[in-house]
């Protein structure tokens, strides 16, 4: 890494000369530092699709994908390839400027997250003192994209999904930031290095069990997971906000799909499960990354699991889950926390 | 607050129910898969299998179907054609033409059930296709050419079925 950065800056000084290198400098660090975090979280949502096939082929005492190179692993690829090979197809009377935008906004506010996700005390992009409120900002907006490819596709079926997607993002979303205020309250810092850190002595999942469960089910719910997948629900509801999308700029759907669930697995784990700190001291000589994959490897399992298991959810159970159950239910734990932080004088 | 309704509120809160439901997909999980890989591995087919027709030929190699026309007449898709040989006698009737729709066919196996002479059968094979609906016609040198190539297998399979009709 240091010899690249050696490389670079002398070819770019001689190049440049001494007045513009430091800008430039600057934009040419940022991209590859950008380069080195969003290959392999395209790679991961890439292979984590395979995963999804063989986890729930799995469960359902079959196979899964296994023709495509050796267990498979070429599937990912085959899949890409199609995707880019189809023809993209464009309604008659759609906008087209905002019908290529939503794809990208969905895909684009998933990477953007990934900035200031911490992977190690020392491996993160962007160290900014106020992580959570950046992610919590940048995840709402990932309901333009929904909205604007409803409304540009110019046809009522995907105006009613997205109509009916932006409901659901936007109702989980409250609960899923609720859900992070105890975390925040216990830490006292916005800072995700800092929340991590708070939880040397104790995991927040053991006084925030409740929270870590209705955080879990509301990012299943924010990214439009089963059993929540009403968006797609490819069985009753005709598709939704994407009906009208076809090769890669439908892939790019999917893409920011399984981007948000493997952020908001690292969120979790970082949020609740003590990100890369060891369960027990004993155990600190693995390094700090493989137990943050690790967790986040659960939770990601998890997500596959809830898909192989439960049947999907009806638009006003949700609705109801959403605003009459967990919003009462962790405002009142919000007001618990406030409470035992009073009486055990931590503040 | 009933015994039975603190019970409810505790099954809801724990999500006791949706833990038992992923511990049956877990379960599942580390079961051993039960896909058959179809080209490289096949189910067993039973002796009685009704796959594509053959006709028949006997020890000499002569034509087994008597042209009674009884499978033409109980077919209830109404695929077999069938002319007699005009030079048929009394000892000795032959077809002319024995023709079978497969587009129509469905695989009743009522014809072979009314063969008295055990002439038409169903044999193992289904794995056949035709690109056209004309090649789905088969004639009698196409039936009986499938009996030549599947002789073995069509031949054990009646032998196995033999003592139950």
């Amino acid at each position: 890494m240091t010899e690249l950065h050696q490389f670079i800056q002398n070819h770019g000084l001689a190049l440049m000369g001494p007045h513009w290198w430091p800008m430039v400098w600057t934009l040419v660090w940022t991209l590859i530092k950008i380069v080195l975090l969003v290959t392999p979280v395209m790679i991961a949502v890439s292979y984590y699709t395979l995963a999804e096939r063989k986890v729930i082929g799995a469960m359902q005492v079959r196979l899964g994908p296994n023709r495509a190179g050796f267990f498979g692993v070429l599937q990912p690829f085959a899949d890409a390839i199609k995707l880019f090979c189809k023809e993209t197809l464009i309604p008659q009377g759609a906008k087209r400027a905002v019908f290529f935008l939503a794809p990208a906004l969905t895909l684009v506010p998933a990477l953007l997250m990934w900035a200031v996700v911490p992977f190690s005390p020392e491996l993160i992009l962007a160290d900014v003192n106020v992580g959570i409120l950046y992610v919590l900002a940048i995840s709402s907006l990932g309901v333009y994209g929904v909205l604007m490819s409803g409304w540009s596709s110019n046809s009522r079926y995907a105006f009613l999904g997205s109509m009916r997607s932006a409901g659901q993002m936007i109702s989980y979303e409250v609960s899923m930031g609720f859900t992070l205020i105890p975390v925040i309250m216990l830490s006292g810092s916005l800072s995700l290095k800092d929340v991590v850190e708070s939880q040397r002595y104790m995991w927040n999942i053991v006084p925030l069990l409740p929270m870590f469960v209705i955080y879990f089910i509301s990012v299943v719910a924010e990214t439009n997971r089963s059993p929540f997948d009403l968006p797609e629900a490819e069985a009753e509801l005709v598709a939704g906000y994407f009906t009208d999308y076809s090769a890669m700029s439908f892939g790019l759907f999917f893409l920011g799909e399984y981007a948000n669930m493997i952020l908001v697995s690292f969120l979790g784990s970082l949020m609740f499960l003590g990100g890369w700190l060891p369960p027990v001291a004993m155990l600190s000589f693995i390094p700090g990354m493989v137990w943050l994959l690790l967790k986040a490897g659960f939770l990601m399992f998890v997500f596959l699991w809830i898909r192989a298991t439960f049947p999907r959810y009806r638009y006003d159970q949700l609705m109801r889950l959403g605003w009459k159950v967990f919003l009462p239910f962790t405002l009142f734990w919000i007001f618990l926390t406030g409470l035992g932080l009073h009486l055990f004088g931590k503040v | 607050m009933s015994g039975s309704m603190l019970k409810g509120w505790v099954d809801v809160f724990s999500l006791r129910e949706l833990a038992a439901g992923m511990a049956v997909t877990l379960r599942y999980f580390f079961k051993p898969n039960i896909t058959v890989q179809y080209p490289e591995e096949r189910t067993p087919l039973s002796p009685r299998f009704r796959g594509e027709h053959a006709l028949r030929r006997d020890e000499k190699g002569e034509e087994r179907c008597v042209a009674c026309k009884l499978c033409e007449i109980v077919c209830p898709a109404q695929a077999i054609f069938i002319e007699i040989d005009p030079s048929s006698t009394a000892e000795k009737r032959l077809t002319k033409v024995y023709d079978i729709d497969n587009a129509k066919c469905i695989f009743c196996g009522y014809c072979q059930e009314a063969c008295p002479v055990d002439a038409i059968v169903m044999g193992p094979n289904f794995e056949f296709y035709a690109e056209s609906r004309q090649d789905l016609i088969y004639n009698k040198k196409k039936l009986l050419d499938n009996y030549e190539r599947w002789k073995v297998q069509i031949d054990a399979n009646l032998e196995k079925d033999a003592p139950y009709r």
